[in-house]
């Protein structure tokens, strides 16, 4: 459905993204998952042809986006990472806008549209500037979906929104794709990649990794030991000392450490309790995506340095 | 065209949502004219008037009365002595002093009469303006006093003022605010209305719309071209009503040139807009690039002809001095068509340019 092919960006001599390429399948949920300025938005407009790419290729159903950029713009939706819709709008006015524009009407698509819309309903002569976050993003979404795009490119949707409606989103999502629209989202939180069908990791302009999600958990490789203790900061500092054979993170109330070697958790329990932690408790853990992701992002940094 | 129409009334939403918006394009106009029409204007009235008269009697004091009973003057202080004299300027109670010599009545008589005039010359031009109506109050008290046995052997100069017979500033200003207006409401608004949506991210969205660029442009365009028509036959309005300003020539012709001005300006709006990436650079690339130019460039304030060459050379490149040409000959001189065609022509050409150069210029992309 949608392919990348050596595609680099630059901007004013600073690369953005760096020789990417991949392939979304049709009907996929696929996630591009990153930190800040890793290069997600970049990808998303030379996707969706308001970006054009310094070297290499995108195509959609086989069509280069550059050349064939007017059948790309009608068949792909696109909500921009800081697209805010038209505040001064209401509710109705921005969609119907949004339909016209793009050839058609609210009737025509409104199965589509329909269970996010609903929700919005009883504000729909409400200015879109007056919605809260989450709604504003149902609102966006609508509108991107409002000419029944066989792609659905979402650029950061659930940055900035409250927990609840992130999950909220990401159950539209599966709907969504559930109707056989086609997804590339992407996202600063990495607990929503577990989410995707597949996911990409992406960090400075370079793909790290792309699986499904299983498939990355399985390719860890390494060992997962949980710490917890009240005194994180200094449990951390301890652990550095100790050895530098492995990595430790702090993951809200506890400290993952992430070893390719089994390691000892009564000795390990020793040394920290002696380096004066007293109240921890380490045990094996079984990781989660963001421990990959972590560790992949980190071991990455670590080599551009050496 | 349904789409063009949705995006046409998408955009008289956004300005009639804005106060600020609404501010500037319905009530500068009238402030502008308000202005121009009662505070600041050329024709003097009132000016404070010092007298230093060292003759006595009822001829002289006929004089001064003559003087200040015009519109011109106001007396404000009688000076005794020279040293008075400067004073009355250093304190600022007087603008112009008459010196009326010891023996001014005789010497009348024998036709060798002389007054001095000093005016206050920090402000040159009003300088000269009192000086000229001072001198002329006095001229014609003294061809009265001096009779048929006196009559003064001189060339009549018998002038009269064409076209604004009352040399009333407000004429001459109603037509430049006017191209103020129609420059700053046009260029302004809508480069800052297209930024706007770069700002806001929804130009991403227009771009990947089956929207054409020029769909989007002249759907920027429109409502700024009806509301600034409006704005331009509501100033003339105005200005008939409260200064009552007529049009001499065809107001038809009239909102016709203002049409082509309009479109300039907003080509220039447009082209403003490609370049400035927030509503601010916007605001400010209009401000100094387009409205100090149209005031101090244009010949509104300060005629074209006594300014330095290499300035005189830049001002042909300002729309407004064009535009300010055609609606003054219409307005004013009550001309025709056949009268502006070189400047409508020169308008044409620059606006078909910016035309060009915006085109060229625009993006279907981002940067």
């Amino acid at each position: 459905m949608v392919r990348f092919e050596h595609i680099s960006k630059s901007y004013e001599g600073n690369p953005a993204v760096n020789d990417i390429n991949f392939r979304v399948e049709k009907g996929e949920l696929f996630g591009l998952i990153g930190p800040d300025g890793a290069g997600k938005s970049t990808l998303f407009r030379i996707l969706t042809t308001v970006l054009l790419p310094d070297v290499g290729h995108a195509y959609f159903k086989d069509r280069d986006v550059v050349d064939d950029y007017r059948y790309v713009r009608r068949n792909v939706g696109y909500m921009p990472g800081k697209f805010s819709l038209y505040q001064d709008l209401s509710v109705k006015e921005n969609l119907k806008f949004f339909a016209t524009i793009f050839n058609t009407t609210i009737a025509e698509n409104y199965d589509l549209i329909k269970d996010i819309y609903e929700q919005l309903e009883p504000f729909e002569s409400r200015r879109a500037g007056a919605l809260s976050g989450g709604m504003k993003q149902k609102l966006a979404l609508s509108c991107a979906l409002i000419h029944k795009p066989e792609v659905l490119v979402l650029d950061e949707p659930t940055f900035g929104v409250d927990a609840v409606s992130r999950r909220e989103f990401w159950d539209m999502l599966k709907s969504l794709k559930a109707k056989g629209v086609t997804i590339l989202v992407s996202t600063p939180y990495m607990d929503e990649a577990a989410l995707c069908d597949r996911v990409a990791l992406i960090q400075d302009g370079n793909i790290l990794k792309i699986n499904t999600p299983d498939g990355i958990i399985d390719q860890f490789g390494k060992q997962l030991y949980k710490v917890v203790t009240q005194h994180i900061y200094q449990a951390l500092q301890a652990l550095e000392k100790i050895s530098d054979e492995w990595h430790a993170y702090s993951f809200g109330q506890e400290i993952h450490i992430y070893s390719s070697k089994s390691l000892n958790i009564a000795d390990l329990k020793g040394q920290l309790v002696s380096m004066g932690i007293d109240d921890v408790q380490i045990e094996i853990g079984k990781p989660l995506i963001e421990d990959c992701f972590m560790d992949l992002m980190v071991s990455e940094k670590t080599e551009d340095y050496v | 065209m349904k789409e063009f129409i949705a995006f046409i009334k998408k955009e008289f939403y956004h300005i009639f949502r804005d106060r600020r918006t609404l501010l500037v394009l319905f009530g500068m106009p009238l402030a502008q004219l308000l202005l121009f029409g009662y505070a600041i204007t050329t024709e003097v009235t009132n000016a404070d008037l010092a007298v230093y008269n060292q003759s006595s009697g009822q001829f002289t004091n006929q004089l001064v009365d003559k003087l200040v009973s015009s519109d011109f003057f106001n007396l404000t202080e009688n000076v005794h002595s020279k040293d008075e004299m400067m004073d009355v300027f250093r304190k600022s109670k007087a603008k112009i002093i008459v010196v009326i010599p010891p023996d001014f009545e005789q010497k009348f008589n024998r036709r060798e009469a002389q007054i001095q005039l000093i005016a206050d010359g920090s402000d040159p031009n009003l300088a000269s303006i009192l000086t000229n109506s001072a001198t002329g109050i006095i001229m014609t008290w003294m061809k009265g006093h001096a009779g048929n046995a006196m009559q003064i052997e001189t060339i009549n100069n018998e002038v009269r003022w064409h076209y604004n017979p009352e040399l009333k500033s407000v004429s001459m200003f109603v037509p430049g605010v006017i191209t103020i207006i129609l420059m700053l409401v046009s260029a302004m608004l809508s480069s800052i209305s297209i930024t706007r949506e770069k700002e806001l991210g929804t130009i991403e969205i227009l771009y990947v719309s089956p929207l054409k660029p020029v769909t989007i442009i002249i759907g920027k365009l429109v409502p700024f071209i009806i509301l600034s028509i409006f704005n331009a036959a509501f100033i003339l309005l105005m200005a008939y009503i409260i200064f009552s300003v007529p049009v001499n020539g065809s107001i038809m012709l009239l909102l016709l040139e203002s049409l082509l001005f309009i479109i300039t300006a907003l080509s220039l709006g447009v082209l403003i807009s490609t370049v400035s990436e927030t509503q601010q650079t916007a605001l400010m690339l209009s401000l100094f690039g387009l409205m100090l130019p149209t005031i101090l460039l244009s010949g509104f304030i300060f005629p074209i002809s006594s300014m330095p060459l290499p300035l005189q050379i830049i001002s042909n490149v300002i729309p407004a001095k064009w535009f300010l040409i055609i609606i003054k000959d219409i307005m004013l001189k009550g001309v025709g068509i056949m009268y502006v065609w070189k400047e409508t022509l020169v308008l044409v050409g620059m606006t078909i340019g910016l035309i060009g150069l915006s085109i060229k210029k625009y993006n279907i992309r981002l940067q």
